[in-house]
């Protein structure tokens, strides 16, 4: 019998596989651990939430694009459903948590019986039908959240109230540790980011299972995989409701954090487009790409602005026609979207399969 | 079902393809049965004509977008950049033409409008020459990559249109002769819609004509079918294929322009937003098919705009219990394409 290493059963046996990218991913993950210590403030400890919570989004995601090889483009739906689910919960009930158990396992419940049947329904055509079909049904469900004023609260959205322990003005103890208060907000931090640390290391349990392999084969081959005995659209079906499975954890974490459910934090498809980027500027089909797209996204969403609307500035006093607007503040998705052309053309792998490249 | 049950001649003619009429025999059947829950007749025809505008210029957008999926197996998820561009582009006829929007003289008025639609027309074809070019070609027989292609050239193109034209959305006047309306007995028509329908059936007609009675369109209709036999023969269906795409952006961008006079305002999204029409009515219409397309475009307008007027909650997710009910009737869409 093999000695149990831990760190194999944790990561399923799935290595980053790369000096660069193991040193990148741990820093990323002790950043994120440690966040509200080393970057005091609330913009920052808002980014590492984000951050955490588009993690297991783009990871859920992941595991449709980059390891069955099917399009969705429903995501964001489904992480509509998890916000909604616990906001519906909180508003209309009680701010407990035996109210937001409710929200999150009916939320669940309706998402992946959602996904199945889209699936069932599309799946068994083509790929492109099925990416045409859940954007027609994805942009139909935000519609229909924005109409039902009664329940979702409309274009404006649900304000509500969390349990009383996540709650800012809650203090877990009297004193500051390492001389940061910890309050409800730093708990509802590390509510967030262990539950995508568990989330995430469930998701690679997934991949690296034979279930996982049997995606893969279907990604490479599907009519070959069929031969082989493995019922396809079974399997396509299965990793579709885990992922929207998935997505709707992501969107009850993002509830939690912000106290508000909104169709423009949740179910807007530049959310979708920017799933889309992280995926694949990060690498498909594997989850790692997902940690490091969606951190480098979001950083560059919070940080890159300030850095483009500077050189903009310069652009424009150095009186270059043209430029400052191309490097507007607010021109950065098009930026991004040329990165996103050109990694689907020359890296396809992302940055994670470039960097494994370079070892071997 | 359909061409293969073609009967055999009765002489020395070649045998007449039998028409599949029961789809295109909704669009009727549709209108009339709307009547008696709409109740008054003049209501029925005013939301009737505003349906069929809205029908037509769907139509336009989405023709494109099918042949080009017929003809080379290419999904355009970017498809909606042209329209947005259409719309943005003849601002740039209208800068210069402003007297003529202004005047009430509808000869003028017209010609402003055509003028917005020669401009768009030219420069989205030569947008889709360049996009076919740039984006595309390197992902053929890819559907993955084409998706996520077109897509992230949806992206830049929508923020390019931002960069060039400004981030806020920016407003459109209608030339002053084609506001207002027609009123004949109680029914009300917008003048605009009324035009709208006019120019869709004429492009609707001269596409027929085109894909039915030249050899350019025998040569697309048998590539729909079977381009590896066209190629075969002779034909160099590459070449087909990129004027067909020419054709189609072109087209987006004619639509783009009525949509965005129809709807007063042009913002960078909203080719984007009527993708997703776009997507469902080709779906209905069988991928593929430039009349299924047609009977489609006409079957979700009207269906919208009843339900709109009868039931406002549902009008927005019309299209989408549409699309499911056809697909259940016939699950390649209305006018399947053989081998797809």
């Amino acid at each position: 019998m093999l000695p149990a290493n831990p760190l194999h059963s944790l990561l399923s046996g799935d290595y980053p596989r790369s000096r660069v990218l193991a040193a990148t991913l741990f820093i990323i993950l002790v950043c994120l651990a440690f966040a509200p210590f080393l970057f005091p403030g609330s913009q920052p400890i808002n980014v590492a939430a984000k951050i955490c919570v588009f993690v297991i989004l783009v990871a859920s995601y992941d595991l449709l694009l980059g390891y069955t090889g099917i399009v969705s483009f429903a995501h964001t739906m489904f992480y509509g459903i998890g916000g909604y689910g616990v906001a519906i919960a909180m508003y209309n009930f009680s701010p407990t948590w035996s109210a937001m158990g409710i929200g999150v396992v009916a939320a669940l419940i309706l998402s992946m019986a959602l996904a199945l049947v889209i699936g069932l329904f599309s799946l068994r055509v083509r790929a492109i039908f099925f990416a045409m079909i859940t954007l027609a049904v994805a942009s139909a469900f935000a519609i229909l959240a924005s109409q039902l004023n009664e329940i979702t609260g409309g274009e404006d959205g649900r304000s509500y109230r969390i349990p009383e322990m996540l709650r800012p003005g809650f203090r877990l103890f009297d004193e500051p540790v390492l001389g940061v208060m910890i309050n409800g907000r730093i708990l509802t931090y590390y509510l967030i980011f262990f539950s995508a640390l568990i989330l995430f290391l469930l998701a690679l349990r997934v991949v690296n299972s034979p279930f996982g392999r049997v995606l893969q084969a279907i990604r490479e081959n599907d009519f070959r995989a069929e031969a082989l005995g493995y019922r396809v659209l079974v399997y396509r079906s299965i990793a579709n409701c885990l992922s929207a499975g998935m997505a709707t954890l992501a969107g009850v974490l993002m509830a939690i954090w912000l106290r508000y459910t909104g169709p423009d934090t949740t179910l807007s498809f530049a959310i979708m487009i920017d799933i889309l980027l992280m995926v694949v500027i990060g690498g498909m089909g594997t989850l790692y790409g997902a940690v490091l797209g969606a951190t480098i996204f979001i950083l560059a969403q919070n940080y890159l602005q300030v850095l483009m609307g500077e050189l903009s500035d310069a652009l424009a006093a150095a009186g270059i026609p043209l430029l400052p607007a191309l490097f507007h503040a607010d021109r950065w998705l098009l930026w991004l979207g040329i990165l996103f052309v050109l990694s689907v053309y020359f890296f396809p792998v992302g940055i994670v399969g470039k960097l494994r490249q370079l070892r071997s | 079902m359909t061409v293969a049950t073609a009967t055999a001649a009765d002489n020395a003619t070649l045998p007449k393809v039998k028409i599949d009429w029961l789809p295109a025999m909704l669009v009727p059947i549709l209108a009339l049965a709307a009547l008696p829950l709409v109740g008054s007749f003049s209501t029925w025809v005013t939301l009737t004509v505003a349906a069929l505008a809205m029908g037509m210029m769907i139509f336009l957008m989405a023709s494109g977008l099918t042949l080009v999926f017929g003809l080379m197996d290419v999904l355009n998820f970017g498809h909606g950049v042209f329209i947005s561009f259409g719309a943005y582009v003849s601002l740039i006829a209208l800068g210069p033409l402003a007297g003529w929007v202004a005047s009430d003289n509808i000869g003028l008025n017209i010609l402003v409008l055509l003028a917005c639609i020669a401009v768009a027309m030219l420069v989205t074809g030569g947008l889709g020459w360049a996009f076919e070019r740039i984006v595309i070609r390197p992902v053929y027989g890819q559907h993955l990559k084409q998706i996520l292609i077109t897509m992230g050239g949806m992206i830049v193109a929508e923020q390019m249109i931002h960069v060039i034209w400004g981030a806020s959305p920016i407003p459109l006047r209608l030339p002053e002769g084609l506001r207002g309306a027609i009123v004949i007995g109680d029914a009300a028509m917008e003048r605009y819609r009324v035009i709208a329908v006019v120019l869709g059936l004429l492009v609707f007609g001269a596409m027929h004509v085109m894909l039915n009675r030249t050899k350019i369109g025998l040569l697309i209709r048998a590539g729909v079918e079977n381009a590896e036999m066209v190629e075969a023969l002779g034909y160099r269906i590459r070449r087909l294929f990129v004027g067909v795409f020419i054709a189609g952006s072109a087209l987006a961008g004619l639509g783009g322009v009525l949509w965005a006079f129809y709807r007063q305002t042009l913002t960078a999204g909203m080719g984007m937003e009527v993708n997703v029409l776009i997507f469902i009515v080709i779906i209905i219409g069988g991928l593929g098919s430039v009349g299924g397309c047609f009977v489609g475009a006409l079957l979700v307008a009207l269906v919208a705009n009843y339900t709109g007027f009868l039931v406002p909650k549902l009008a927005l997710g019309s299209s989408i219990m549409l699309m499911v009910l056809i697909l259940l009737w016939r699950p390649q869409g209305l006018y399947p394409v053989a081998k797809r």
